[in-house]
This record gives structure tokens, C-alpha cells and sequence, in this order.
């Protein structure tokens, strides 16, 4: 059933080699300058400003309902911010669609699975190569040639990405039929699959046990050391978010109210405060490595619906 | 050890790729072709070739534009049958002022039926879903409506239904009923085969991406307006070219009648019942709507029931649709899905843990 896979890391985007990761101090990749976006009467964000650097991974934190994904979904064109601009690779692109944001090179997975459910785990992650096919539809209606030649070449890729996820076994099932966390990782691997320069994750590791979002960590790590990738990631585990990420941006009623490196986020008052709903300084005792969905104190948001 | 693919590891990708990857299955597909371009014209009589065999084709081809449609990009459409008026309507007219070959007539037709379902297709920029599939009635009105109004379109005749021209295919007399369904046939094969290629590449899944998720698909890179109009295009294509054949080599006349709504309800039916997105469930789902209602009313015949000749009529229809909604509980994903379950039972037989 299988084509002849041979287990090896990762190679970088074809034709150039792995980029050695800058971390902080990196050129910035994407730059958000003072965007608002409001739903009605409600900000979900409010001039937030924030640059992604080139090579590093930022963790984006806040409450439930600060206005996270709302950020990523400005930042790939889903929605389109009432003021500001956004600068990808220092070009403007603030009103892309957000197909023209992912041929730019940008990928993202979604808060609440973002996949295509009756499409099996192959087929899903040849959707992230799509822009690597450029036969035409004629070509394509014969199957034959030079169509038949770039499926076979793109699968090839699909195959080291299924390899590097460990899902082999489960090529050929309909994600939907999957369990919570595969469907995680099946999403993972779709926005990898597109060879991003910038990738955006709602939430990867939500819902997963400790071995999965050891799993799940691991993989980000390594798309990021080995293939270069910069990801800028939303995670509420703040164990996981101090342990992989340079850098974290604190959101809360849609501003930006921190951003630095992890050590210094953990003891920023504002934050503590945010996280509390209180003014007392101290550090909350669970805060480093306990789950911090909810801000104590305020009626507690369920996820957003996404669709 | 008759089903299984224990033994059967693709040694490359190219062959996991194929069509028919279970050597059964490309076995099953010869046998088939083998049977209906062999053994049917051998055994089948004029009234099963003209009535019954030649209609069902032209339904799975307008079955399978409509599940490119539908089941493929998840665009509804209750205006099918009206592309199906389109492609007949224009065979006619490019064979008698043109004169054009027969089938360059047929790919003709199913280019101007393809321009206009993308015409019908622009709609899709705005609104999706029901709203859309309101807008998609509007071609069948529209569309039947203009065929009947304006007497160009059937060559200037002032009679209700017009003759098709003879047909001859580089000195083949396409006359009998044996000829037409054996023209009909090919241009079947042909283009099913297409439609499976076109499925399992990057259109195809693109196509399935958008039906699943569209915001998903474009966050993927997938612009939806012109993939969407891709799949009007190619859906109207289709039924273009069955309308074409439904012209030429079942009716052998024009007749706007035989593409009016309940016609597009009709092909709808067959691809919920088939399968919604295969190529399989659309000839599984003409052959259900063609072929039960024949049978039922043999079976009428057959068991001697005897009734007024409107009550049996009716009967037949309430059985008819009887057996379509028990058909949807037990198997709402069609036929082809019935079809895919027992295969892998087979594939488990006798041991099924
Ligand atoms: N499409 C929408 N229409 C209306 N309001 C919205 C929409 N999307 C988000 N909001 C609102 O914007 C605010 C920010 O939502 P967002 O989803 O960005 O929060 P979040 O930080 O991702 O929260 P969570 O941690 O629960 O995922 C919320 O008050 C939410 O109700
Ligand atoms: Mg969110």
C-alpha cells in the first residue's frame, strides 16, 4: 500500500538549504502597525503593533476573548482590520485575500480544525502543495505527462511530511473519522506541507494529553530549527510556551499589553494582573507551568467558533 | 481469495496513483467495457438498446457534470437539466447551419453550455448554499424559457418538435439503435474517464477542499470564484453534451420539454442516491432511477395486479419513492459508499477480525 518511504529528516525548502534559525535579533518577517478590527460595537483588537522575526517562535497569550485569534485571522487575511497595516517581508498587504497571503508563504492552522473532513490525511496535506502544481487542466483531465509527473513529485514531499509526523498508518482515512489529537496533527502537517516561510498555529496542542503535546512541541521545534520556519504560535500551556518559545506577546481586551522574552513576561505586572483580575504583584503560584484559560473573575468565554 | 489486496504493495507512487490501484478492480473495469461495447449489442433487443440502456448513459453523464458540481465543490444546482437544453439545442443548430461533424457538434455543444453555465456560475462570487441553488433555478427558467420564446434556436421551425439530422461519423451511419448506443457509449466512457482524472489531481481536490471548508481552502492558497466558475464550466460541459446525445441518439428530435425541471430534480436524485463526489454513484444512480421504475412496473405486470390503469400508475410512483427514502435511511451516503462496504467486506472474508 505504502510507496517506498525511507525514514530522514526534514529536508529545507527545495533548492535552498536549511536556514540556521536567527532567534531574536532576526530581520522582522511580518509587521503589524497599529491595526484595530471591531466586530459591531466590540474591539476585538485595539492598535496592537508587533513585529514577527525572522527565524524565531513567538508565543501570542492572553484570556480568553482578548482578541488572539481575531490577530491571526487579520494577519492571514481572513478578516480585514479597520485601521493599520500590515507589512509582509516590509511590503504592504494589509487587504490580501487570503489566498494571495498563502502564496506568499504563509500557513495556518485553526483554533477548532480547520481540515477537509471527508478528504483523506493524504489528500489534505496535497492541498498544502497545491501552489508547487502548475499543470494545467487539461493536462490534468488526461492525468497524464507532465500532470501525472508533478502529482507524483508533490506526493513525494507529502510522504516526508507523513514520515516526520508519524501518521503512515492512517494516510488513506478521512480525517474525519480521526481522533481530536491526529486531526491536530493532521492539520500541522497540511500547513507544513505548504513549505511556509511564516507559520501561524491556533492552539495546536489544545485538548491533547502530555504525551502529545510533548509530540506536538517536538515537531514545532524542529520545523523551526531544521527547516527554518518562523512560527508565531497561540498556547495557553504556559509550561509549553516558556519552554519552546523566544518570545511572547501578552493580548488582553485586544491590546497589546506585554512582549518580551519568556523570563520576563512570567514577572510583568500587567500580565499577573491580567491573568488575576487583581493589582496584587505577586506571582500567580501556578502561573509557570499550570493552564491559564481563564482570568479569574471574568465569565468565562468558551472558544470562538471558527469557521 | 478472491477480493484482497494482501500481495499487492505499490512499488512506486505512479502506481499507487492509478486509477483502479486493486488489480481486481482494473480487472472488474475491463470485464465491464468488455460487456457493454461486446455482449450487450450481441444479446440486448432494439427496445432495451433505444428505451432503456442509451437513456441511462446520457443520464450518467449528465449525472457526473452534476456531481462535479455538487458533489465534487459542494455547489447546488436545480438548474442542470436546462445546460443539458443548452447542449441540445446547440448540437442542432451548429449540424444544420454549420454542418459541422458530428462530434465536434457534440464538443460544441458542450462548450456553449459551458459558457453559459459560467454565466450562471457568477453568482457563486456573492452567495452560497440554498441562496445559490434559488439562484441556479433561475437558469432553468430563464434557459427554457428563452429555448421556447425565440424559435431561432430550433432553426427558425414553427413545429413543436424538430428532427435531428442524420448522423455519420467518418463514414459510420449512426443509425440504428445499436449505432447510437455504441456512439453513446464511447463518448461516456471517454468522458468519465476524464471526470475520475480529473478527481484524484489538483482540480479534483481543490473542488473537494472548497466543498468541505471553503475558508480553510483558502487559506490553503485556493481561490474559490474561479474554481467554483471552473466547476460550473465543466459541470455545464457535461450536461452539454449529454443534452447533445439525448438529441442526437435517444430522441432524435428537439424537444425543450424533455429538460424541464423535474428533470434536474430527477438528475439530482440520482447523485444523493449514487453517491454525492464519485463517478461510480452517478452511473449507480441513473441506473436506480432509469431501471426501477421499469422494473416495478414489470413486477406489476408480472404478478398480475390488476387496477384502474391511474391507480397503478400511481402506485408505481408511491413505491417508486418509497424505496428512495428507505434506500437514503439505510444508506445515506448512496450506493457507491453500499457498494465500497461490501468490497471491503469481501476484502476481510472469511476472517473478518
Ligand atoms: N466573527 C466574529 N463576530 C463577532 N465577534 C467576534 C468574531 N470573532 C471574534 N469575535 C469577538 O472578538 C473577541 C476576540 O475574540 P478572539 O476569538 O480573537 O479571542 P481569543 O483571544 O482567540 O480567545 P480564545 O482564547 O477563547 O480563543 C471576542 O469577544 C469575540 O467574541
Ligand atoms: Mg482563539
Amino acid at each position: 500500500m505504502s510507496g517506498p518511504v525511507t525514514p530522514e529528516p526534514l529536508p529545507g525548502p527545495a533548492g535552498e538549504p536549511p536556514r540556521i534559525a536567527l532567534k531574536a535579533g532576526g530581520r522582522p518577517i511580518l509587521q503589524v502597525e497599529d491595526i484595530s478590527l471591531s466586530f459591531g460595537g466590540l474591539k476585538a483588537l485595539d492598535r496592537v503593533n508587533l513585529e514577527i522575526r525572522e527565524g524565531e517562535i513567538l508565543a501570542i497569550i492572553g484570556p480568553n476573548g482578548a482578541g488572539k485569534t481575531s490577530l491571526l485571522n487579520v494577519i492571514s487575511g481572513v478578516y480585514h482590520p479597520q485601521q493599520g497595516r500590515i507589512l509582509f517581508e516590509g511590503q504592504d498587504r494589509t487587504r490580501f485575500r487570503p489566498h494571495a497571503v498563502a502564496n506568499q508563504g504563509v500557513a495556518r492552522t485553526f483554533q477548532n480544525l480547520g481540515l477537509f473532513r471527508a478528504m483523506t490525511v493524504l489528500e489534505n496535506l496535497m492541498t498544502g502543495r497545491k501552489k508547487f502544481i502548475r499543470t494545467n487542466f487539461f493536462l490534468q483531465a488526461m492525468f497524464w505527462g507532465p500532470a501525472q509527473k508533478a502529482e507524483i513529485e508533490q506526493r513525494e514531499r507529502v510522504e516526508q511530511i507523513i514520515d516526520f509526523l508519524g501518521i503512515e498508518h492512517i494516510r488513506k482515512v478521512p480525517v474525519g473519522t480521526l481522533p481530536y489529537g491526529m486531526q491536530k496533527r493532521v492539520e500541522l502537517g497540511r500547513a507544513l506541507a505548504a513549505e511556509p516561510k511564516l507559520l501561524l498555529l491556533d492552539e495546536p496542542m489544545a485538548g491533547m494529553n502530555l504525551e502529545e503535546k510533548e509530540d506536538i512541541s517536538r515537531f514545532i521545534l524542529d520545523a523551526n530549527e531544521e527547516l527554518g520556519i518562523t512560527i508565531a504560535l497561540i498556547e495557553h500551556d504556559m509550561g509549553v510556551v516558556m519552554d519552546i518559545c523566544d518570545r511572547i506577546v501578552v493580548l488582553d481586551y485586544g491590546s497589546k499589553i506585554a512582549d518580551g522574552p519568556p523570563a520576563e513576561i512570567r514577572n510583568h505586572p500587567d500580565v499577573i494582573r491580567a491573568y488575576l483580575g487583581t493589582t496584587d504583584d505577586q506571582p500567580p503560584p501556578a502561573s509557570a507551568t499550570g493552564d491559564i484559560t481563564d482570568r479569574a473573575g471574568r465569565a468565562g468565554g468558551g472558544p470562538i467558533e471558527e469557521t | 481469495m478472491i477480493y484482497r489486496e494482501s500481495g499487492q504493495f505499490a512499488s512506486s507512487y505512479a502506481k499507487d496513483m492509478r486509477m483502479f490501484p486493486l488489480l481486481q478492480d482494473r480487472w472488474a473495469f475491463g470485464a465491464l467495457l468488455v460487456f457493454a461495447f461486446v455482449v450487450i449489442p450481441l444479446i440486448a433487443n432494439d427496445y432495451w438498446l433505444s428505451s432503456i440502456l442509451t437513456l441511462f448513459l446520457i443520464y450518467s453523464l449528465s449525472a457526473i457534470g452534476l456531481n462535479i458540481l455538487t458533489g465534487f465543490c459542494g455547489q447546488l444546482s436545480l438548474g442542470h437539466a436546462a445546460f443539458m437544453a443548452v447542449g441540445a439545442y446547440a448540437s442542432y443548430n451548429f449540424a444544420v447551419r454549420l454542418h459541422t461533424p458530428v462530434l465536434v457538434n457534440f464538443l460544441l455543444a458542450g462548450f456553449v453550455a459551458a459558457a453559459v453555465g459560467l454565466l450562471f456560475g457568477l453568482p457563486s462570487l456573492r452567495i452560497k448554499g440554498f441562496y445559490l441553488a434559488v439562484a441556479t433555478l433561475a437558469a432553468q427558467f430563464t434557459i427554457e424559457w428563452v429555448l421556447v420564446s425565440f424559435n431561432w434556436f430550433a432553426g427558425g421551425s414553427m413545429l413543436g418538435a424538430i428532427d435531428t439530422p442524420p448522423m455519420n461519423i467518418m463514414g459510420w451511419d449512426v443509425s440504428s439503435n445499436l449505432d447510437k448506443y455504441l456512439l453513446t457509449l464511447s463518448v461516456v466512457v471517454v468522458l468519465a474517464i476524464v471526470a475520475k482524472n480529473l478527481g484524484r489531481s489538483e482540480v479534483g481536490r481543490s473542488w473537494r477542499a472548497i466543498r468541505d471548508l471553503d475558508v480553510a481552502a483558502e487559506i490553503m492558497g485556493i481561490r474559490l470564484f474561479p474554481y467554483k466558475l471552473l466547476a460550473f464550466m465543466v459541470s455545464s460541459f457535461y450536461a452539454g453534451v449529454a443534452g447533445a446525445l439525448y438529441a442526437f441518439c435517444y430522441l432524435g428530435s428537439l424537444e425543450v420539454t424533455a429538460f424541464e425541471l423535474a428533470v434536474s430534480f430527477r438528475l439530482l436524485g440520482m447523485i444523493i442516491i449514487g453517491g454525492l463526489g464519485t463517478i461510480l454513484g452517478s452511473f449507480l444512480g441513473a441506473g436506480f432511477i432509469v431501471l426501477l421504475p421499469i422494473l416495478i412496473s414489470q413486477a406489476i405486470v408480472f404478478l398480475h395486479i390488476s387496477g384502474a390503469s391511474d391507480f397503478l400508475a400511481n402506485a408505481e410512483l408511491m413505491i417508486f419513492g418509497g424505496l428512495i427514502i428507505l434506500f437514503l435511511i439505510v444508506e445515506p451516503y448512496g450506493l457507491a459508499r453500499l457498494w465500497q462496504t461490501i468490497k471491503e467486506k469481501l476484502r476481510l472474508w472469511p476472517f473478518p477480525y
